[in-house]
């Protein structure tokens, strides 16, 4: 089966420096769980917005759901963006918008009815451990309140692929341990689950996990399972 | 285009969008129906000149003697009554005469024995007026000492004046249009720019740039909308003044400046045309710098 995220020989440079990520080939199965990890400034966030849509790519190929993005007419986009949730490493929360608005955003943009949507989000809210905060606004909220927000926000619209980046960055150690949780749970309902970390501990929490390894703009396959085209014991040819 | 959502509406914050624009618009709504206002009244008016003072001809029959010139003013008469086109006639008697010349001579010039020329108001139907020539020369046949004082002659130059003035005002309205669009490019910019965050995360959820156009082109609108009623208000206040100063002169060249109703509706009309023009200037100003972003 063709993975639902392919990058071929992809390579990223901003300016006119050198490649910031170089030579990227990988293959992400549909519904499984990776961790992007390395150390700070190796090009996570980097990879990660060429993922979901948000930065285009210097060169080579990128198909997300079998189809190629790259070459992609504007006007698809936003198809393609509402089936990918992403908690951003910087949370990208609306400030003027409480809570509960800020979740059930992408519920509207999808444009879900009002009353349909009251119950989705009062459960996010409840999930995340924010029942009690819906109409507070994220100004007014902690680091750990945000992000936990945001995370709601990444997952209401129950995406085919999440990808979160540094999502438990500003939470004690317990409440990392829920989030993983959280991510696992809806990795067993198949969401395709990418999570950017540099914390090592986490990367034990999820059994099934893979672990991609960014290093000086390149990207470490020491198992080589995200190899792509795999290899030719796994697919046939390559 | 204008409903949204309440969901549409909260994405936004509350209150104006659009900085100082309703206010330049407010300014240039007043400007523009003052000029729109005196150009629909220069149009009316070199209408009506040209239509009711121009289809006036005055007979003079100039005669030193007055039985020559009684005799004459009869025959002219008699034969202007007779011709095609002809559709009033009215001879000025002696008290009409002394009213128009009392105030060059004053009471006491006026003297039974002044020689005046007989006067005789012609009013000409359209085609009267286009063979006036002929009437003009049935009339020397009967009556030799007559002239015709054609009002049109002295009329053309002034119409022409109130004609280019009112084109003028077109120009500015023109102009105003304009400066409008402008006002809202440089309003929606400005909001693009101070909610660029809420519009990229928008964009991340997969929010399609009509969703997002929506969001600014009703608030923009509606803040144009308001800029536009409030500078209207302020124009018809200051046009009511006008009029009224103009009927108190009540002469009647002055006096034939006034607006139609059409007008009045056209000015009417105004804000809500500078509202779809800002409904669609915002929608295209937008979208155009969505389409820069990926
Ligand atoms: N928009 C940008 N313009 C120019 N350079 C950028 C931009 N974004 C990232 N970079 C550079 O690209 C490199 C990789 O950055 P990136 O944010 O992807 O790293 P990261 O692995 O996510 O780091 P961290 O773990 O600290 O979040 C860095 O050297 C950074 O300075
Ligand atoms: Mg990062």
């Amino acid at each position: 089966m063709a993975g639902i995220v392919q990058f071929e020989n992809v390579g990223l440079r901003y300016g006119t420096g050198a490649e910031t990520l170089s030579d990227l080939s990988f293959s992400l199965a549909q519904g499984s769980f990776y961790f992007l990890t390395g150390p700070s400034g190796a090009g996570k966030t980097s990879l990660l917005r060429m993922l979901y849509l948000s930065q285009r790519p210097s060169r080579g190929s990128i198909r997300l759901f079998g189809e190629d993005v790259v070459q992609l007419r504007r006007a698809r986009l936003p198809g393609f963006r509402r089936r990918i949730g992403v908690v951003f490493q910087d949370f990208r929360l609306i400030p003027h918008l409480s809570a509960f608005d800020n979740i059930a955003l992408p519920l509207r943009i999808a444009g879900v009815d009002e009353r349909d949507l009251v119950t989705p989000v009062r459960e996010m809210l409840a999930w995340v451990g924010l029942a009690d905060r819906a109409s507070a606004r994220p100004p007014t909220l902690s680091g750990g309140e945000q992000q936990r927000v945001a995370i709601a926000r990444a997952v209401i619209g129950r995406p085919e692929i999440l990808v979160a980046d540094e999502p438990t960055g500003n939470v004690d150690p317990e409440m990392a341990a829920r989030l993983l949780h959280l991510f696992d749970a809806l990795n067993t309902l198949g969401t395709t689950i990418v999570v950017a970390t540099h914390d090592i501990h986490l990367l034990s929490r999820v059994a099934s996990a893979n672990v991609m390894r960014l290093e000086h703009g390149q990207l470490q396959d020491p198992t080589g399972a995200l190899r792509y085209p795999p290899r030719a014991d796994a697919e046939g040819h390559g | 285009m204008l409903g949204a959502s309440q969901a549409d509406r909260r994405l936004l914050p509350e209150g104006r969008l659009a900085g100082p624009m309703p206010w330049v618009i407010a300014i240039m709504m007043f400007l523009t129906a003052l000029a729109a206002a005196a150009g629909l009244a220069m149009g009316d008016a070199a209408h009506r000149l040209g239509g009711d003072l121009g289809r006036q001809v005055t007979v003079q029959i100039v005669a030193a003697d007055p039985g020559v010139r009684d005799r004459e003013a009869d025959a002219a008469q008699h034969v202007l009554a007779n011709q095609d086109g002809v559709s009033g006639l009215h001879k000025l008697g002696g008290d009409e005469m002394q009213a128009l010349l009392q105030p060059w001579l004053g009471d006491a010039g006026l003297d039974r024995d002044l020689p005046l020329p007989a006067m005789i108001d012609v009013d000409l139907t359209d085609a009267g007026r286009a063979r006036l020539d002929r009437i003009a020369a049935a009339l020397v046949v009967a009556a030799p000492h007559a002239r015709i004082d054609d009002h049109a002659s002295w009329l053309a130059p002034l119409v022409a004046l109130i004609r280019s003035l009112g084109l003028l005002a077109g120009g500015i309205v023109a102009m105003m249009v304009g400066a409008t669009a402008a006002a809202v490019v440089l309003a929606a910019r400005s909001a693009l720019n101070t909610h660029r965050q809420t519009i990229d995360v928008m964009h991340m959820m997969g929010s399609t740039d009509a969703q997002v156009a929506r969001l600014f082109q009703r608030r923009l609108a509606l803040d144009a909308l308001f800029g536009a009623v409030v500078g209207l208000v302020g124009a018809i206040v200051v046009i009511l003044g006008i009029g009224r100063r103009l009927g108190e002169i009540g002469s009647g060249l002055v006096g034939s400046i006034t607006l139609p109703w059409t007008a009045w509706a056209a000015l009417l009309a105004l804000p809500i045309l500078a509202g779809l023009l800002a409904l669609a200037v915002a929608r295209i100003t937008v979208q155009r710098a969505l389409a820069r972003t990926l």
